[in-house]
């Protein structure tokens, strides 16, 4: 809580690669990300953007690379030094993953109560009317209806769905969350009433998070800083405006003047 | 040569050698499903042909055996497990749960209390009490393995937020030794208490699924909940019409074509012994009936 916790970076990427066999997926990314940070990560498609969301989040080992996350103790710890089961309590307490598609991050056969009420079941929390308070309170907050507690997001809309893995992800108050295309797939309105909401919320949490995206018109709303990547390597990085304003690189000019499919 | 046509209670000896190993395991870690080998026995699968093997596999020529199901000694499953182990190990039988050194059960645990010279073998036909939520068998061995059981709170929330109580009847999920979530197979909650503590070894055999599990005996067994929806055990606000009861599960049974119905001890032994010994007046039904709450 000290200032000079805060001047250390939350997590620290160090030359993370990542090889599937002989493909590459990811190479040689190396930044820092601080407290209530958002970046994003943008590029065309195949290059490297989950491959990179996954090696940050401990999903996948990376190849060579380590990534350094400062616990809430305040020791920067190696994620693959640690144990599985410390590294699973770090996914589902101090971070948050929202994915593209919401059955991926739900469960879908649970009440919209029981998906927001799992992280704190999964902590230990014993008492039901806490957790069913804690969960509608969190429905409140992403402007799902009260009266939907009960009911599975099979019933859902599609944005609702997306608003509902967020509550899930973020009633432990995690300090990072990680999103992959956490718009896409949804009509244009409904984009973005999620992403005000996003907005909202990750100021409001002071979250960091990693946000991978077609959409540069989301890594603008969303992000303070930028990676565009193309082909495995991050190419070019900074504050969010000054890239998207003025990129330096041919391709992330291509890609600003939208002459590229991003 | 003149060869038996099988071996002793059905299994080969090298087949019994494989499963005990399993039980052995089984024991060492309580409430940790062991998989096993499971053999093709000649009756069907819903038959309980993991309760079998697992009683094939531990039963003497001294040991004297029971079998039931749904707490009764003489239904047709019942009946035809007992005469297998009859025709196969030659053992005497009895339908008396004091006499009995191995009892094999389908959904129910005697009500006369088990002592630590028994060995109780259940059937079970699903023994992963998460799969309800998480269906991949990698991920569930993995929670067990890290203790991550925050789902099986989930689903006694989604219970709570359903029906307003825990609705979970059978199959009521317990911590074992305060390490793993087991299912006790389709028995009624009523029955878990029992198998706290219990001076009996406990044996769990999954055919189908190829599991065996154990409560070895004097272990902890804790049913799961929550501190506002604390476990309780469930039964009928009854006694039993013909040993007047009012401690045992009870079976609502339908006595005529007319939709009469009645209830009776689930565990036949246990009304009968109860009648026997004079229990069952209309006096005493009456007082029964005022003791219940
Ligand atoms: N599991 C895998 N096995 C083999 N190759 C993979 C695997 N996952 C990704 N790749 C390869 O790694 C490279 C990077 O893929 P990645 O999924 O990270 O790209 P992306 O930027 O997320 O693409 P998209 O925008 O389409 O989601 C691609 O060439 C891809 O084919
Ligand atoms: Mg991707």
């Amino acid at each position: 809580m000290s200032a000079l916790d805060t001047e250390e970076p939350l997590l620290v990427a160090d030359g993370l690669t990542k090889y599937y066999g002989r493909q590459l997926g990811c190479r040689d990314a190396s930044f820092e990300l601080y407290e209530g940070e958002v970046m994003a990560v943008v590029g065309e498609s195949g290059s490297g953007k989950s491959t990179l969301l996954q090696l940050l989040s401990g999903q996948i080992e990376p190849t060579s690379g380590r990534v350094l996350y400062r616990m809430r103790d305040g020791a920067a710890t190696d994620l693959w030094s640690m144990s599985e089961p410390m590294r699973r309590f770090l996914y589902r307490t101090d971070w948050g993953f929202v994915h593209q598609d919401p059955q991926r991050g739900l469960r879908m056969g649970v009440s919209a109560g029981g998906n927001v009420g799992e992280r704190l079941m999964a902590v230990g929390w014993r008492n039901y009317a806490d957790i069913r308070g804690v969960a509608t309170d969190w429905l409140g907050r992403v402007e799902i209806p009260e009266d939907r507690i009960d009911d599975t997001p099979r019933t859902y809309s599609g944005g609702m769905r997306q608003r509902l893995q967020i509550a899930r992800n973020l009633v432990t108050s995690p300090r990072l969350i990680f999103m992959d295309e956490p718009t896409g797939g949804l009509d244009v309105s409904v984009q973005a009433r999620l992403l005000d909401l996003l907005r909202r919320i990750v100021s409001e949490m002071r979250l960091a998070a990693i946000v991978v995206t077609h959409d540069l018109a989301v890594a603008r709303l969303l992000s303070n800083r930028i990676m565009v990547m193309k082909g495995g390597t991050v190419i070019e990085s900074g504050l969010t405006d000054q890239v998207l304003d003025d990129p330096h690189e041919p391709y992330t000019q291509l890609l600003v003047s939208s002459i590229l499919p991003a | 040569m003149t060869a038996p046509a099988y071996n002793f209670a059905y299994l080969d000896e090298q087949t019994k050698r494989m499963i005990r190993r399993a039980i052995l395991k089984a024991i060492a870690i309580p409430g940790y499903q062991v998989p096993f080998a499971s053999r093709e026995m000649p009756m069907p699968y819903g038959w309980g042909t993991g309760g079998v093997q697992v009683t094939a596999a531990i039963l003497g020529p001294n040991d004297v055996l029971k079998v039931i199901d749904q707490g009764s000694d003489d239904t047709t499953n019942a009946v035809s497990i007992r005469k297998f182990f009859v025709k196969t190990a030659g053992v005497k039988t009895t339908t008396t749960t004091t006499e009995a050194t191995v009892i094999q059960t389908r959904h129910r645990i005697p009500e006369t209390p088990l002592g630590d010279h028994q060995v109780l073998v259940y059937q079970v036909p699903i023994p992963e009490p998460l799969r309800f939520l998480e269906p991949r068998e990698t991920e569930t061995r993995r929670m067990h393995a890290l203790s991550e059981y925050g789902l099986m709170h989930v689903k006694l929330y989604e219970d709570i937020s359903r029906h307003g109580h825990i609705a979970t009847a059978y199959a009521y999920p317990v911590k074992v030794d305060d390490r793993y979530v087991m299912d006790p197979s389709p028995i009624p909650k009523f029955d878990n208490p029992k198998m706290n503590d219990c001076p009996a070894l406990q044996l769990f055999g999954a055919g189908r699924e190829k599991r065996i599990y154990a409560i070895p005996p004097y272990t902890q067994v804790v049913s799961l909940d929550f501190e506002d929806h604390p476990f309780e055990p469930y039964r009928h606000d009854a006694s039993c019409e013909l040993c007047g009861a009012t401690d045992s599960y009870l079976d609502e049974v339908i006595t005529d074509d007319r939709g009469t119905r009645m209830f009776v001890c689930s565990d036949t032994d246990y009304c009968g012994t109860r009648r026997a010994m004079g229990h069952g007046t209309a006096a005493e039904d009456t007082e029964a009936a005022h003791d219940d709450r």
